[in-house]
């Protein structure tokens, strides 16, 4: 689903933010990114989603080679990826269900679809019965779960997470990361990158370290 | 992706009927989206509308006036007269004769006789030189005929032939068209079209400006949806829809508005031009914008609200991209 062959990321200023990163991911994978803030976390999710391009090296996704896709191709690229911020990136002047809508909006499925989506996606992250509250009346925890909603409301193959449990309690942040195992096993691949160690821990995964732009250590997990 | 899920996804994708269903549906949504955004900030967008309007009825109001005038100068046009002069040795039974074979002509309309003594009867009474001419042992005025051509003003040539033909007459001294002030007229008028003209296109162009202004702001606004959009999938064209729709509003109210600015402006002065005419002893009613001429301003401000923006989201809409 992910492979990386000898990808580098170098800014205009001259910064290397990623060196010969070499992985691949299978499909229905789910695998942690980890490592320290400015250790390249950030970018190696940016290769992956097209927001930037490598600088040197392949990066394969889903079957593309994403230095052959072009500007225009971009969008459709994206809605094969289900992308989570650590902010949301919720709109605030629209209700959850235009939210999590949003998508499918976008990829052009009829209302009846719609509807019908976006209740099976609340339903999955536990908010069904607030499709109409504003994202600003939901907790910090309610307001990630719809984005999380959002981001798996079209089915996307592949499922990307920048800090997703950032700014929440042990519990909540439990609680997400099982979401993401259920995705994971009904074939989803989930890339998640985080910094919190102490949850990484507990979960049976693999995990790719990252420091200062190199991967330096790529566990699998014994299950 | 395993085949499982692939074809799993591939069920639920939309098929093409249903993506074009929502495409139309979707535009329809934006539409009044647009609207409804517009209606969210009433006083900004009544000004730019404002602005838009007026700009746009300037040219408008010019142009409409300038169409009552060549109407009216038209309407003289079709008055215009060849007067033949006769050599003073023709009688008046002679005089007689010629306006009956003129009369058959087929581009003349009428013709009237005037005797030697009536048009020294008509001199002494208008010109004031009465006296003066009673000074005169003979009658130097010559008996004319008045002649209206059937042609129309549009046909110059033929007029022209008409005379060449009214000037080789034996009996005629001299012959000559009264429409040169109408041709003075029209050359007048003519530099006022072109000058209309380009005030029209300067302010066109204003309009183009502030419209791609007002949506340059609008997309800064929205700057974090646009944001959103991008990253989960949304095409350019997605992302642009709704701002060509907001520019189509501004288009389409700034028309209308020009069209009452207009309208209300010439009911306004129609009745002092009225009453301006009957001191020429003309009978003109102030036209106001036709059918046609008011489709063409809403045509014409709707495009302008569309390109205008559209420059504005071409410029402004690639420098947004997710960081």
């Amino acid at each position: 689903m992910i492979r990386f062959v000898n990808a580098s990321k170098r800014y205009s200023s001259g910064f290397d933010a990623l060196q010969n990163v070499n992985f691949h991911m299978a499909p229905g994978e789910m695998a942690f990114l980890t490592g320290h803030s400015g250790a390249g976390k950030s970018s190696l999710l940016k290769l992956i989603a097209l927001l930037e391009r490598s600088s040197r090296g392949q990066v394969i996704v889903n079957n593309q080679n994403l230095t052959k896709v072009p500007r225009r191709r971009i969008p459709y690229f994206r809605r094969n990826i289900g992308i989570i911020f650590q902010d949301h990136q919720l709109l605030f002047d629209r209700t959850v269900f235009d939210n999590v809508a949003l998508p499918l909006i976008i990829a052009g499925y009829s209302r009846h679809d719609i509807a019908k989506r976006v209740r099976a996606a609340l339903d999955k992250v536990g908010l069904l019965g607030k499709e109409k509250k504003y994202p600003i009346t939901l907790s910090g925890g309610e307001q990630q779960r719809v984005g999380i909603a959002r981001a798996v409301v079209n089915k996307p193959p592949l499922i990307l997470a920048d800090e997703p449990t950032g700014n929440l309690d042990p519990e909540l942040s439990a609680e997400i990361m099982g979401l993401f195992q259920d995705f994971s096993d009904v074939g989803v691949t989930v890339l998640v990158a985080t910094h919190d160690i102490a949850l990484i821990s507990q979960l049976p995964y693999r995990t790719l370290t990252l420091k200062d732009g190199k991967l330096i250590n790529d566990t699998q997990s014994a299950s | 992706m395993n085949n499982t899920s692939r074809q799993h996804d591939s069920q639920h994708r939309p098929n093409l009927v249903t993506l074009l269903q929502s495409y139309f549906i979707r535009h329809i949504q934006v539409f009044f989206y647009s609207l409804g955004q517009l209606s969210r900030t009433p006083v900004s967008t009544l000004m730019t509308c404002m602005v838009i309007g007026i700009a746009l009825a300037l040219p408008t109001g010019l142009y409409t006036l300038l169409k009552n005038a060549q109407q009216l100068s038209g309407d003289w046009e079709s008055t215009a007269q060849i007067s033949v002069f006769l050599k003073k040795n023709i009688t008046a039974s002679q005089a007689k004769n010629l306006k009956q074979d003129i009369q058959h002509w087929p581009d003349v309309l009428s013709v009237d006789y005037i005797s030697r003594e009536q048009a020294l009867k008509e001199f002494q009474e208008l010109s004031g030189f009465g006296n003066a001419l009673k000074a005169l042992n003979s009658n130097p005025l010559p008996s004319v005929l008045i002649i209206k051509p059937r042609l129309s003003h549009t046909n110059e040539q033929a007029t022209q032939k008409l005379l060449n033909k009214l000037v080789n007459l034996k009996q005629t001294d001299k012959a000559q068209l009264d429409m040169q002030w109408v041709r003075r007229l029209y050359a007048i008028m003519n530099i006022v079209e072109r000058g209309v003209l380009i005030l029209g296109l300067l302010l066109a162009l204003a309009v183009l400006l502030v419209v791609g202004n007002t949506i340059r702001l609008a997309i800064q606004n929205r700057r974090k949806e646009i944001v959103v959009m991008k990253l989960i999938g949304g095409t350019d064209a997605f992302i642009r829809r709704p701002f060509l729709y907001t520019g189509f509003w501004y288009g389409l109210f700034g028309g209308i508005i020009a069209w009452l600015l207009v309208s209300f402006t010439l009911l306004s002065i129609s009745s002092p031009i009225e009453k301006l005419t009957t001191l020429y002893q003309n009978q003109f009613e102030l036209n106001n914008m036709s059918f046609l001429t008011t489709l063409a301003l809403l045509g014409l401000s709707i495009l302008l609200g569309l390109f205008g923006s559209w420059f504005a989201v071409g410029r402004h809409l690639r420098e947004i991209e997710p960081q």
